[in-house]
């Protein structure tokens, strides 16, 4: 059967000259696979954008109803999860959340998936949790450390629980990290082990049996990559519901709960 | 034992862990619909609530699948 990693792999396209940076060293620079499945989705998302908005009338069109309604639900997300301020906040949330939405349809399409790659998930997790610090320490100053003192809990376990707190704090890329990272690559592997059964069944591989697993196999095969078009969708959705909440708990640390 | 042997059955083991991820986000959509036949009228405002919490659920189940992923291909 064929090996279900194998399109996980990066494969250079066009393999350019390496350069050695001052602090980080030697860096092989090529154009991969997995840069060109990026690049599609930047593409993708601003063609997209651009081809709705152009020409926008107060009654929209088809086309531009669906960029309105994209466009409203996380408006609606970021105001009804962080409140008044939550407007500063939606150009970040809302091309994070178009890009990695891209990024997961195209890899239904694409014989590749950027989303299911460590790298790539871990950079948006990076920088979601650096600008919850970066906007919590600017908002805040030191009162950013409040976010580790629980003041609804007994005083004896404000330490115990502060501390718990900080460590999930801490926890928070990693999570959103392997969450986006583990659902895109489970899928996806979910997906090739299925369709391997198949052509297993059709070239005779598993004998007459295989007249059994075709048909299940078959079903099991179309009603995954239904699914993982929803996972697609909520990953995307999720990833942005919570880079909300955590903006959430930054800015409105004062007067939160 | 052999050791390739051990290896692959450690990582069946580890995938163990998402047994209670899926326990988890059953219970939640379990309970979400029992209370939103309950109250169909709030129950539009949750959806956003219910998709966190099952995603929160779902985290944990996939930390035990990557690291069943680390060791099977490590």
């Amino acid at each position: 059967m064929a090996d279900p990693l194998h399109q996980f792999q990066i494969q250079k396209i066009v393999d350019l000259p390496d350069v050695t940076l001052p602090l980080v060293g030697k860096v092989d620079l090529a154009f991969t696979n997995s840069h060109l499945a990026m690049t599609i989705a930047f593409v993708v998302v601003v063609g997209f954008l651009t081809l709705v908005t152009n020409g926008a009338k107060v009654v929209p069109g088809r086309m531009q109803a669906v960029g309105e309604t994209l466009f409203g639900m996380i408006d609606g997300l970021t105001e009804s999860i962080i409140g008044h301020d939550g407007k500063k906040y939606f150009p970040f949330v809302f091309s994070i959340f178009t890009f990695i939405l891209a990024m997961n349809l195209l890899g239904m399409f694409l014989s590749f998936t950027a989303t299911s790659q460590l790298a790539i998930t871990a950079t948006f997790g990076v920088i979601t949790f650096a600008l919850v610090v970066i906007v919590g320490i600017v908002k805040n100053g030191v009162g950013f450390l409040k976010l580790f003192w629980p003041t609804g809990a007994p005083l004896v376990m404000r330490p115990v629980v502060g501390l718990i707190e900080f460590f999930s704090f801490l926890l928070r890329p990693i999570t959103l990290t392997l969450r986006l990272f583990g659902n895109m690559m489970g899928g996806h592997i979910a997906l090739k082990v299925f369709a391997g059964f198949v052509a297993t069944a059709i070239i005779g591989g598993a004998g007459w049996f295989g007249i059994l697993v075709f048909p299940l196999s078959l079903g099991m095969t179309i009603g995954l990559t239904a699914l993982e078009f929803l996972v697609a969708f909520l990953q995307a959705f999720v990833f942005a519901v919570l880079t909300c909440i955590y903006l959430n708990d930054v800015v409105n640390l004062d007067h939160a709960h | 034992m052999d050791p390739q042997a051990a290896k692959l059955i450690g990582a069946g083991i580890a995938m163990c862990g998402m047994i209670g991820a899926g326990i988890g986000v059953g219970n939640i959509f379990g309970q979400f619909l029992a209370g939103a036949l309950r109250n169909p009228s709030a129950a539009g405002s949750q959806i956003g609530n219910l998709f966190v919490g099952a995603a929160l659920a779902e985290a944990l189940g996939i930390l035990a699948f990557v690291m069943g992923i680390l060791i099977w291909i490590s």
